[in-house]
């Protein structure tokens, strides 16, 4: 089931990349059917789901791949990955209905963003670090092609910058996996038998060591500051669909590396590294939306937000660290939380690039001055993004505030100088709805005379993705009921 | 589920779903009866949960449950916040002409997230709740979008009270630290310090949603909104909730033992300053705000003194009262174009039943006997006099400042106009009858509300609440007393107008100066340092390395490559050399034979002789 999900895309993207034949609209339709198809197969995954246990995984497959180093083929999921594979599918889809208007080579737009769907999804199954790394490269160079491809302004320097920075990120990564096997006994790349063993257990040196490596390739793929300044312009210069599958599915790629290697790996390395993680995550949010803030174009200013926002979920992941009596609970919701967030920065943040797209296809500028008075030409424009706006500065009754008030409240019982970056929430909502002011409100001017409103594809693509964080807002046992288990099981193994 | 949490659950998410469906659709024609019916079916709702008094959950956090709970304390305000709502509709249906479909929308979830947070017996829904209801106060604070200046009132109004929001963040953190879980009512028992720390959480978080000093400025530019939202604003929500929210965990308060006092001086501080500032302004709006903050200081005095009854009582008499005053200053503001208290003298005696109305709600605001205010009020005061005389006489001081600027209003109303006022006219001149109905319906409250901080109510509500059961003859008398002086000062004498206090003690100028704009700056150099300093070193680290590389590659060509070379050519130069002798001539060869055995002669007898 698992590689169905996995490599449908895959095999689809192949057979279209080599049909030279297909028509443009069979192939928009090609990845909105794909893509749809994927999100009803998570969705069966979904139903069917039940909780595996500690450190085990559901529906897990299992077939010999490089036996020389004990590497295999080893896919399954948990609480931790599931809500990640099925926000994957709906950003998917949302781009591919968001793209159904594209005319710029939509055939091989296709076919590279099927590609990029399948090892997305791989890197979020991966139960063995060579495939997980195999999966993570690969989506690198997706997203090289389609920022190079389908950017505008400066999208070939960007694209570049993008590639060298994360690539380079994940050779550290594939250093402290080679790490992990030469330490490990038996010598393996398999997760679930890494976890089990936690090798480097009795060497702090050594195990800060390739925690270290680890940490600093996830955290340039996060990015944490200061490994971020590879994000604004990649996000600036990407097409929309681009950066809504940047900032939603391969950011996430990063954090959720904390908590599927780097945490239940390496638990002493990181709870005596716990405290610098801490510091990165309040240094991220504060800093990062104190950046945004000062930003006047959108699309940068939504870029630093992400900055901000992955945060938190480091700020959380290291609280976990801290192993204190009587605080598995509050350890367990900040978990939970980070989890949370990285569902709900996918879909919020996705649905803020895409609006931001609108703009920059309709006006050709982000410029947020250039704007003013858009929400009498554009009214339902202006009311789907104050929502994600309001969204993304995490306000009770969408996704946002489920995430950020267990990160806080999780963080603050563990760390209670987590509250210095309480300040962080307050900052966002002033950038956003500073950035609403001026882009909605007054005498309407500028560029947005004569602004077309959105109309009903635009709509469906974007318009799900916020109801899915108002789902999640207002009843968030339909998410937390699949993580909050596997954020114990994660609690109790780092607690190790 | 039982009936009545059935009512219970229908009456916060009926207003809730519609209002959505309200704010987001474009039914314009239709949107103030729908809206207008179903707060009428919340308000029943409202009474009978009163009565019953259910209480439900649901499932919403790992070891946080969605909680609400009508208690007694809630049981009281449920139905005013309800039928307020209701009546304040009536009006915006008489009022309120343009994008009435999403006017009428936000005021439902703004009532809805309002009766949220009464019933909330958790944090989680508590702070649901409490933010919504600032994020719907903010879009309908800048409801007509199109000026600038209100959305920016808006935004002033929602970062203010969000910041003192962030102190129910950090009582989560600290409710889950302490253990006590995240029940308000478990709250006290939270182990130390963590039960301080959530108490002072709570706290501050109310008094900024409550405009207590020092976050009262907001509240100043939140008249930007329309009347109606004012109305609500000052009367049922939000502002009313954060007195509300101190009377609710006004045990956590006292359990602390440094919350109370501290809770009580920041109320009465509150109520003496913001007198001042309401008796200073020149805006009939402006001065009901400040004077909605006086009057929450009475209700924060209340839980800080522990007279719950008290302070619940004045809660509800004063959201009556102040609903009435600002549907006044609404509907004159439609008809007369203006709420400058100069170009509204006499105002009253052209529209003589909103006058007579409005009057009583200012007659009530002084404290007058017997209306409302000067029981509920004198009810708070004598509580405040066992803890400590200076807290009384501060109260007392309020209390006459609060029958100055009431004062003001009345002479204005009624004063002669120095000229025609109807030529000075830009409103339209009519006040409707949807417009002056809920206006006798406050009015009546104004009048006869104080019975629940009376005998025989006052008991009961003691007994239900919590706060004295007996009321102090000689104390109601004192506070009369002093509210007749103040009024009739103020009418007669005209008392001077302190203007120092006209622009509310600058705190909004305060607050930009001493964090936003320290805030931006900061912004400001942070990205100039991400951009030049983080940034242009990776640039400058890339570029290093391709300086290398070009570096390497000019020694590659330069250096080995020519070393190589070099070394070819010499090695070629020497097989030229070795091929020289190599002449094919005979002679040669044998000269070149001789000359090497010479050679090896000498050599050879060289070596002998040397041994």
């Amino acid at each position: 089931m698992l590689s169905l999900i996995v490599f449908l895309p895959l095999v689809i993207a192949t057979v279209v990349a080599l049909v030279p034949g297909i028509r443009p609209a069979a192939a928009r339709w090609v990845w909105v059917v794909i893509s749809a198809a994927e999100v009803v197969l998570v969705g069966i995954l979904w139903v069917g789901y039940e909780d595996p246990g500690p450190n085990k995984l559901a529906f897990d497959e299992q077939v010999p791949w490089i036996p020389g180093v004990n590497s295999s083929y080893h896919v399954g999921v948990d609480g931790l990955s599931l809500p990640l594979l099925a926000m994957t599918t709906v950003i998917f889809l949302a781009a591919a209905i968001y793209a159904l208007k594209n005319s710029d080579r939509p055939r091989t737009q296709t076919a590279l963003f099927l590609f990029l769907e399948g090892v997305s999804l791989g890197v979020f199954v991966s139960a063995d670090l060579i495939v997980f790394f195999v999966f993570f490269d690969l989506s690198i160079v997706g997203m090289y092609f389609v920022i190079a491809g389908w950017g505008h302004g400066n999208a070939a320097r960007s694209a570049l910058k993008f590639f060298l920075y994360t690539f380079l990120g994940s050779l550290a990564l594939l250093l402290g996996f080679i790490g992990l096997y030469v330490f490990s006994d038996p010598h393996t790349f398999d997760i679930l038998e890494l976890v089990a063993s936690t090798p480097l257990k009795n060497d702090p040196v050594a195990g800060g060591v390739v925690l270290t490596a680890i940490v600093v390739g996830l955290a340039v793929k996060t990015p944490t500051v200061p490994f971020h300044t590879w994000l604004p312009p990649a996000h600036t210069d990407a097409p929309a669909t681009g950066s809504a599958v940047l900032a939603g599915v391969l950011l996430k790629m990063g954090t959720y590396g904390f908590v599927r290697i780097a945490m239940p790996i390496l638990p002493e390395a990181w709870q005596n590294w716990a405290w610098p993680i801490i510091i990165v995550g309040m240094v991220s949010v504060l800093y990062g939306a104190l950046v945004a803030l000062a930003q006047s174009n959108l699309k940068r200013m939504i870029a630093y937000t992400s900055v901000n926002h992955m945060g938190y979920i480091i700020l959380a992941l290291g609280a976990v660290g801290l192993v204190i009596d009587d605080t598995a609970q509050a350890r367990s919701v900040a978990v939970t939380g980070a989890i949370v967030q990285m569902v709900s920065h996918g879909l919020i943040t996705a649905a803020l690039f895409l609006l931001a797209g609108l703009m920059q296809s309709r006006a050709q500028t982000y410029d947020m001055d250039s704007y003013g008075g858009l929400a009498a030409p554009a009214p339902r424009f202006a009311a789907l993004f104050a929502i994600a706006s309001f969204a993304s500065l995490g306000l009770p009754g969408l996704s946002g505030f489920i995430a950020e008030f267990q990160i806080f409240a999780g963080s603050i019982a563990v760390a209670p100088i987590a509250v210095l970056a309480l300040p962080g929430i307050l900052i966002t909502a002033a950038l956003f709805l500073r950035a609403l002011q001026r882009v909605f409100a007054g005498p309407t001017q500028g560029l947005s005379i004569g602004f077309a409103d959105l109309h009903g594809r635009e709509l469906w693509s974007i318009a799900p993705l916020l109801a899915l964080s108002l789902l999640i807002g207002i009843v968030p046992q339909t998410i937390l009921g699949v993580i909050e288990p596997a954020s114990a099981v994660l609690v109790n193994i780092v607690g190790r | 589920m039982t009936g009545a949490q059935i009512a219970l659950v229908t009456m916060v998410a009926l207003p809730a779903v519609v209002g959505g469906v309200l704010a987001v659709a474009r039914t314009e024609r239709s949107a103030a009866p729908i809206a207008v019916l179903t707060a009428g079916v919340a308000t029943v709702l409202a009474v009978f949960t009163a009565a019953a008094r259910p209480s439900t959950s649901y499932p919403f956090l790992a070891g946080a449950n969605f909680a609400l709970n009508v208690d007694a304390l809630a049981a009281l305000i449920v139905p005013m916040i309800a039928a307020v709502t209701f009546l304040v509709l009536v009006f915006a249906a008489g009022n309120i002409r343009r994008s009435r479909s999403r006017f009428f929308g936000l005021m439902l979830l703004f009532s809805s997230s309002a009766l949220v947070t009464a019933t909330a017996a958790s944090l989680p829904a508590l702070l649901f709740a409490w933010e919504l209801m600032g994020a719907t106060s903010y879009a309908l604070i800048g409801f007509w979008w199109r000026d600038s200046d209100r959305v920016s009132a808006g935004l002033t109004a929602f970062i203010t009270t969000r910041t003192a929001d962030l102190g129910l963040y950090v009582a989560a953190g600290a409710a889950l630290a302490g253990g006590a879980g995240m029940d308000l009512a478990s709250l006290s028992s939270a182990a130390d310090p963590w039960r301080d720390v959530a108490a002072a959480g709570i706290l501050v978080a109310a008094l900024g949603k409550a405009a207590q000093l020092p976050f009262s400025f907001w509240l100043s530019g939140a008249m930007k909104g329309p009347s109606p939202v004012s109305a609500l604003l000052h009367s049922a929500a939000m502002v009313a909730m954060g007195g509300y929210l101190l009377l609710r965990i006004e045990p956590l308060l006292a359990s602390t033992g440094w919350g109370g006092p501290v809770t009580a001086w920041v109320g009465v501080g509150t109520a003496v300053l913001m007198g001042f500032v309401a008796l200073g302004q020149r805006d009939f709006k402006q001065l009901l705000a400040a004077s909605t903050v006086a009057q929450l200081g009475f209700v924060v005095l209340a839980a800080g003194v522990g007279a719950v009854n008290g302070g619940a009582a004045h809660l509800v008499a004063h959201a009556s009262v102040k609903a009435l005053l600002f549907l006044t200053a609404g509907a004159w503001l439609s008809a007369v174009g203006t709420e400058e208290l100069e170009s509204l003298r006499g105002v009253a005696r052209r529209w003589r039943v909103v006058g007579v109305a409005a009057t009583a709600g200012a007659l009530a605001l002084a404290g007058i006997a017997p209306l409302s205010l000067w029981a509920t009020k004198d009810s708070v005061l004598t509580v405040a006099l066992v803890s400590s005389p200076f807290l009384y006489a501060a109260g007392l001081v309020a209390g006459a400042l609060s029958a100055a600027y009431a004062g003001k209003l009345v002479w204005t109303m009624w004063a002669r106009p120095g000229t025609d006022w109807e030529i000075r006219s830009q409103g339209t001149g009519k006040v409707t009858a949807l417009e002056q109905a809920p206006l006798a319906a406050f009015a009546v409250g104004a009048v006869t509300l104080g019975v629940l901080a009376l005998p025989p109510l006052l008991g009961v509500l003691a007994d239900a609440i919590g706060g004295p059961a007996e009321v102090s003859i000689g104390e109601l008398a004192v506070s009369a007393g002093i509210a007749v002086v103040g009024l009739l000062a103020m009418v007669w004498v005209r008392a001077p107008e302190p203007r120092w206090a006209l622009e509310w003690f600058g705190l909004e100028a305060a607050a930009h100066a001493v964090v936003v704009r320290p805030v931006l700056g900061l912004a400001r150099a942070l990205a100039w340092f991400d951009d030049k300093v983080v940034d242009r070193s990776l640039t400058m680290l890339s570029g290093a390395a391709y300086r290398l590389a070009l570096t390497a590659a000019w020694a590659d060509i330069r250096g080995i490559d020519r070393g190589v070379s070099a070394i070819a050519i010499r090695v070629g130069r020497l097989g030229q050399l070795a091929r020289s002798p190599q002449t094919g001539a005979i002679h040669q060869y044998f000269l070149q034979t001789v000359t090497v055995l010479i050679a090896a002669v000498v050599v050879w007898t060289l070596c002998t002789m040397m041994g």
